[in-house]
């Protein structure tokens, strides 16, 4: 089994080498500023210990005020998982810097998301649509949808 | 079964063994080859049987259908279980799924048109040749099903393709599709060279 790892220890271990990047760090997950997140994802996969080198999912939640993009990490090498979580609030034009450049498996999850809940991920080398049919208005999966 | 062979061992004992055997061949031939009908009485020997080209030709299509495979959800285990050993479709002659429609004549839509289905089964439905079927198989691709009101689901494939026989269910049960094939074949023997699946002109 894969083994969740103490986030509030990691969480501390982040913010001491990315100032201002953790918003909070519970046990189960790390909650981490959208700015900062290229940054957290390198260092949380090219870090000795840490390892992350996959990248199981990505998918996001509507709370009406904002909205949250999950990513479960598994480090392959020392067994371990995290799930990191990053907000955007802006509802109109909600951007997040895309995760593709670190972890390729974001490609079609991150285009999935883009297309059911029009988050928009910066740097993502080909955003379109996925399930969903070009010209179709609206994103379903968000809850004031219909 | 016994095979007599001949115990030979020079070139001129074959030769005798094949004319012997040859003439036990001939022997049965001097007489005339028994007609296979002799049992029936010289009546209905003479009798005939009339029928129209459309209903022989008919007929013909309706006991040789090749399906093509389309299962889009949980309807297509029902239709490979109609296939298969158990409910063995091949008693009514559709022995073969096959897998390009050009070489089909019956799609059987079986599960949940999307919207972004509908353009791929359309341009498999134009490659199909002439003449062809279609059955809408279960709820979801009759109507929609349950998820008619739904953002991303073809309320059914009606809006899209021409339907023969609706198999409401949700899947139908292979009997199901079995009774829907046999009112497909009662449809068929209805058309004619000209107008093979009823189409309104």
């Amino acid at each position: 089994m894969t083994v969740a790892i103490n986030c509030e220890e990691t969480g501390k271990k982040l913010q001491e080498t990315i100032a201002g990047s953790v918003i909070s760090a519970g046990k189960a997950d790390i909650l981490v500023d959208a700015n900062k997140l290229l940054q957290v994802a390198g260092y949380l996969k090219n870090t000795a210990g840490l390892d992350f080198d996959y990248l199981t999912f990505v998918t996001a939640v509507d709370f009406l005020d904002y909205m949250e993009i999950v990513y479960r990490l598994v480090s392959l090498k020392n067994n371990q998982s995290l799930i990191l979580k990053t907000r955007c609030f802006n509802r109109e034009n909600p951007v997040v810097p895309s995760v593709v450049p670190v972890w390729r498996a974001a490609y079609y999850q991150e285009r999935e998301i883009f297309d059911l809940f029009g988050i928009k991920f910066d740097g993502h080398p080909d955003l379109r649509r996925l399930l969903l049919w070009e010209g179709f208005v609206g994103h379903p999966l968000r809850r004031d949808y219909l | 079964m016994e095979i007599n062979r001949p115990e030979v061992s020079t070139p001129q004992e074959a030769d005798l063994a094949e004319g012997q055997l040859i003439n036990s061949f001939y022997a049965q031939c001097t007489s005339q080859y028994p007609d296979p009908d002799r049992w029936l009485d010289e009546k209905l020997q003479r009798n005939l049987f009339l029928t129209t080209v459309d209903t022989a030709v008919a007929w013909a299509r309706q006991r040789s259908i090749f399906p093509l495979m389309f299962g889009l959800a949980c309807c297509a285990f029902e239709m490979i279980g109609m296939a298969a050993s158990r409910f063995d479709v091949s008693r009514f002659g559709m022995d073969i799924f096959r897998w390009s429609p050009r070489q089909a004549d019956l799609m059987i839509v079986a599960g949940t048109v999307t919207w972004k289905m509908a353009p791929a089964i359309r341009m498999v439905y134009d490659q199909m040749p002439e003449p062809k079927w279609v059955i809408a198989m279960g709820a979801c691709a009759v109507s929609g099903g349950t998820f008619r009101e739904s953002y991303s689901v073809v309320p059914g494939i009606n809006r899209i393709l021409p339907v023969d026989v609706y198999i409401p269910g949700c899947p139908p049960r292979p009997e199901g599709l079995i009774y829907g094939i046999t009112q497909l074949h009662a449809k068929m023997i209805k058309g004619t060279i000209d107008n093979p699946n009823l189409a309104l002109k």
